[in-house]
């Protein structure tokens, strides 16, 4: 049967904490970039494959985010570069088999323990799932980039950035500053849900496809799946880079 | 009508109402951009780095009527 849910499914407690599969991948995301990351700064110059291909990426994402981000272009670029990069991992991992496929059984939840008596096989859940495709994830990164926009809003701009969304200078701009308040939480939406839905949506399409035509129907979403990650960290760090740039520029 | 049926129609109405939409306007926008480019080739990179905003903006809202057919069906 389909086993398919929104929430990501615990599968250990660390000192009283639940660790759901998507925290776990998201930790071996983690691990991973930083790995990359140490390996290149090692050995920065050299001509190896690797870090001739490192530098290449670098080279390109630099010259394709720097005019985007307006004045704080150079400050804000380790940030863009690392959403990129770090989202892309996520995504890119969470393809690998055994997300997904590899199950534990799971641990004793308090909620679980209400619906002990109901019947008595264990249930399993998959060990690890990707974990761009979990909402906590994405909203996570997405309240960061919203941070970081207002961040740089206000210490560039100082009041004429309060003065976006605060102006009583005329009823108009009164309700256009509502109105911009509102789009700026919008976005925190809409970061999170683009992410997300992208991810999570693929995961079922995958899943469906495989649980309809077992054999090598999914490969060809595999391959959708792949691309479409790289498109949607490229749009989460290219949204970023041109709010930051909206943000930072004065009105008129 | 049962909840079982009412979810399975309203799944299937929430994702095919919502993607009429974002198609029209991503075709809208990959043809205007095809346009500026046949118009301009110069302007490639910029026109196409605008292009993929433009769509990444379209497709969200296709994706929001996705999650919400995803939460009646799943949840």
């Amino acid at each position: 049967m389909l086993h398919i849910s929104i929430k990501p499914e615990i599968v250990f407690y660390v000192a009283g904490f639940p660790v759901t599969n998507s925290i776990l991948a998201g930790w071996i995301a983690v691990a991973l970039f930083t790995l990359l990351a140490v390996t290149f700064y090692r050995n920065s110059q050299s001509k190896s494959l690797y870090a001739v291909a490192v530098r290449y990426v670098l080279q390109t994402m630099y010259s394709f985010f720097q005019p985007v981000a307006g004045r704080v272009g150079d400050r804000v670029y380790p940030l863009i570069a690392s959403l990129f990069l770090f989202i892309l991992i996520a995504n890119w991992i969470g393809l690998l088999p055994g997300f997904g496929s590899l199950t534990i059984r799971a641990p004793h939840t308090p909620q679980s323990v209400e619906h002990a008596g109901e019947n008595e096989e264990p249930e399993f859940v998959p060990l690890l799932r990707g974990a761009t495709a979990d909402l906590n994830m994405t909203l996570a990164l997405a309240l960061i980039s919203f941070a970081v926009i207002q961040y740089y809003g206000l210490t560039e701009l100082k009041m004429d950035f309060v003065k976006k969304f605060i102006n009583f200078k005329s009823p108009l701009k009164f309700f256009i500053g509502i109105l911009e308040i509102v789009s700026e939480f919008s976005k925190i939406i809409s970061f999170t849900f683009r992410l997300f839905g992208n991810m999570f949506a693929g995961e079922v399409l995958i899943v469906v496809i495989a649980f309809l035509i077992p054999v090598l129907a999914s490969t060809p979403f595999l391959f959708l799946e792949v691309f479409v990650s790289v498109i949607q960290a490229l749009v989460f760090a290219l949204l970023t880079a041109v709010f930051i740039n909206l943000s930072t520029t004065a009105h008129h | 009508m049962e909840t079982e049926g009412a979810k399975l129609i309203g799944t299937a109405l929430a994702i095919g109402l919502g993607a009429i939409g974002p198609g029209i306007g991503i075709g809208i926008i990959g043809g205007k951009a095809l346009e500026a480019i046949g118009r301009n080739p110069e302007a490639k990179d910029t026109i196409q780095t605008v292009m993929i905003l433009g769509l990444a903006f379209a497709e969200a809202v296709a994706i929001y009527a996705l999650v919400i057919s995803l939460i009646i069906k799943f949840a």
